[in-house]
């Protein structure tokens, strides 16, 4: 069987919704060249044109509203973001006009736009080329906000994302580009049954992580299992809305919680994880108080001596819970 | 207002511009233009080889071609000015800063370097020059410039504020928030925008409906000038007054300097540009209209310069690149533990 990188796996997902859906067209800047996206847009302006794939001028702001307006009006636009930092510019079209568009004419309209936005971060790109800022937009009732990790996802929740009628957040990110698998033939999956996935399983502690995150999870609970600490791992998948039900049985189950998340601490995806089950397990219950790994409370630094310090990485996680947690 | 011959310098690859006009300048003046683009250009270059050679972690953004722009302006700043920059900022910080080792040990992430190597070559400062910040979100500083001038006109002084920024810049809506703002409110900004045709991998020709953007500045009635911006006297001659009319009424102004940058976007390489190949015949006719070695030229035919002269002026620029570098080669990475600092200003 062939293997198909994550990054494959998003041009595979591309392909198949402009092969399918007349209705879809993407734009962005950077769809060009492989320079922003690397392959995950390779040749699609060959192979549809360049009317369907629209490199940008330097406009996020004008071009993300754009692409709402046009879902308005009856097609499925995907705006590509090659670093979500970029993106701060199309803040007021995301929250103040996409987000509430169904809500407020009362279901009569709705903006069923696609925003990719990329992780790419390291490389002492510094403070403004590095966020990862899915909590934000996960703050938002009216977003939807996918994270995928693992290679199957990053081709089937793209589709499911631009198929949603609402509008979706799918946040990809670089370091997880050359991840293989063999992935499964296309299903079209609506995204109001996708839930955190249990990725492996295990009775001592739950571990729930999203993005690059996952993999950081996996890792680290591959030496945890060789040392006899089962780990059960989850992927999110889905941030808003948020599904806990898979979750809260498992934390029932091993009686520990981490959640792990390639974003900042305070309001942060890993807060609400936490909330949520806590707020529903009887007192008692946890053996250990529930626990976050999050980055440092500061920018991305661009040095390389904070770099190391600052990002997350399997050595960190299982030290983390050799110093937190009781077995 | 339109510099003669500008247009053709855009829609003509072999168009070359007639000797720099020097009358009225100081020799002195020229000599220090000389010098400081020489050394703007031998510091760049430097850095492109390092980068080539994995001495430096970060992205560089090469400004080699444009440097008489930055040298140009710099002539009529002084320290109590406020300048701005973006991602392509070297040039425009040793235009009022000309300290070598703190440019490289930034760019190597050293500790002695302008940002106290927390930045790298995209986020350079030096407040005691007057030089405020430049970071890598295009358009980013604009706004923040024109704040720098509504501050010094609240202040009561006649210190301006400088916006360098690029031509894909001005197609970030704030850009054109800031114009506007800064007409009505008669804020003394001057806005620089060095159009070198590219945003990345895009010509203008792809972005905007013309290739130059001055236009801009007659829909806010802000007055303008389209400048060669690889003449380093037209440069300075305009800027100059600009600059002097603002400090005795504010408001603001903006040059449109045309030029071209010899290296691609990002990094070393001159024969790729991310990803997408350039033209060799564009780049090579672009580096006829070198502004160095025009203003060299023009020098030495007024004979004002010799070639003697140039020989000594040489020197001195590879001397000071090699020693700056010799430093900041040896000098300090941040401390590890200092990765929470300055998060908070009040800690
Ligand atoms: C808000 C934002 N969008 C996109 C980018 C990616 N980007 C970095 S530099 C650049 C080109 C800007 O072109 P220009 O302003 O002409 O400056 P030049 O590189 O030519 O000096 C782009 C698009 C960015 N850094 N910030
Ligand atoms: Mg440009």
């Amino acid at each position: 069987m062939i293997k198909t990188s994550y990054s494959e796996a998003i041009l595979s997902g591309f392909d198949y919704l402009l092969q399918n859906y007349p209705e879809v067209f993407v734009l962005g800047q950077g769809l060009w060249s492989p320079w922003y996206v690397g392959n995950t847009m390779k040749n699609l302006d060959k192979k549809y044109g360049k009317e369907r794939i629209i490199d940008t001028p330097v406009s996020e702001s004008a071009c993300t509203g754009a692409a709402i307006g046009a879902s308005i009006c009856g097609m499925k636009p995907i705006v590509v973001h090659p670093r979500m930092d970029f993106m701060m510019y199309a803040m007021d079209s995301i929250v103040n006009q996409a987000a509430k568009w169904s809500y407020m004419f009362g279901g009569q309209l709705n903006a069923p736009v696609t925003i990719r936005s990329i992780i790419n971060r390291g490389g002492s790109q510094g403070a403004q080329h590095s966020q990862a800022l899915h909590s934000w937009f996960a703050h938002i009732p009216g977003i939807r906000v996918v994270m995928p990790s693992t290679v199957q996802d990053a081709r089937d929740l793209l589709i499911s994302s631009v198929l949603c009628p609402d509008p979706v957040i799918y946040i990809d990110d670089k370091w997880l580009y050359n991840e293989t698998d063999i992935l499964e033939p296309i299903k079209e999956i609506s995204l109001n049954s996708v839930t955190p996935q249990c990725l492996k399983k295990g009775d001592k502690i739950t571990i729930v992580s999203s993005g690059f995150s996952t993999l950081l999870a996996l890792k680290a609970s591959t030496f945890l299992n060789r040392v006899g600490i089962g780990a059960e791992v989850f992927d999110l998948r889905v941030l808003n809305p948020f599904n806990s039900k898979n979750i809260l049985d498992s934390v029932l189950k091993t009686k520990r919680l981490l959640v792990i998340d390639s974003g900042w601490k305070a309001c942060g995806m890993s807060s609400e994880v936490i909330t949520s089950i806590v707020e529903q397990i009887p007192t008692n219950t946890l053996i250990n108080p529930p626990r976050r790994i999050t980055l440092p409370n500061s920018p991305a630094p661009s040095s390389e001596v904070h770099e190391k310090d600052y990002y997350l990485n399997e050595e960190k996680i299982i030290k983390f819970i050799n110093a937190y947690y009781v077995f | 207002m339109l510099s003669e011959g500008v247009e053709n310098f855009i829609e003509d690859p072999n168009f070359i511009f007639p000797e720099l006009n020097l009358s009225q300048i100081k020799p002195s003046y020229l000599e220090d233009f000389l010098f400081s683009m020489s050394l703007i250009r031998a510091a760049e270059i430097k850095i492109a080889k390092a980068k080539k050679n994995g001495l430096i972690k970060g992205p560089v953004h090469l400004g080699v071609g444009q440097e008489a722009i930055a040298v140009g302006v710099s002539k009529s700043l002084r320290d109590t000015d406020r300048i701005f920059g973006a991602h392509r900022s070297h040039s425009h910080i040793l235009g009022v800063d000309k300290d070598l080792r703190k440019l490289f040990a930034e760019v190597l992430g050293r500790k002695t370097g302008f940002s106290a190597g927390m930045g790298g070559s995209m986020h350079l400062a030096s407040k005691s020059k007057g030089f405020m910040g430049s970071v890598p979100i295009v358009t980013g500083t604009v706004p923040l410039a024109v704040g720098a001038g509504l501050a010094s006109k609240l202040q009561k002084s006649s210190d301006i504020a400088i916006s360098y920024l690029g031509d894909g810049a001005t197609e970030e809506g704030v850009f054109h928030e800031s114009l506007n703002f800064a007409r009505v409110s008669n804020i003394p900004v001057l806005f620089v925008v060095e159009n070198n045709l590219f945003s990345s991998h895009m010509h203008m020709s792809l972005r905007q409906p013309l290739n130059t953007i001055n236009r801009f500045a007659k829909a806010h009635k802000i007055k303008a000038k389209l400048l060669d911006g690889n003449d380093v006297i037209e440069i300075y001659k305009t800027s100059s007054e600009f600059i002097k009319n603002m400090r005795s009424k504010p408001e603001p102004y903006l040059i449109e300097a045309i030029t071209y940058r010899w290296f691609g976007h990002v990094d070393w390489r001159d024969d790729i540009d991310v990803g997408v190949a350039r033209s060799k015949k564009d780049l090579l006719n672009w580096k006829k209209r070198d502004p160095i070695k025009r203003l060299r030229d023009a020098m030495i035919n007024k004979k004002i310069w010799t070639n003697e002269k140039q020989l000594n002026l040489d020197v001195k620029v590879k001397n000071l690149v090699e020693e700056n570098w010799e430093t900041a080669m040896k000098d300090d990475f941040p401390d590890r533990n200092s990765l929470l600092d300055n998060v908070y200003k009040d800690d």
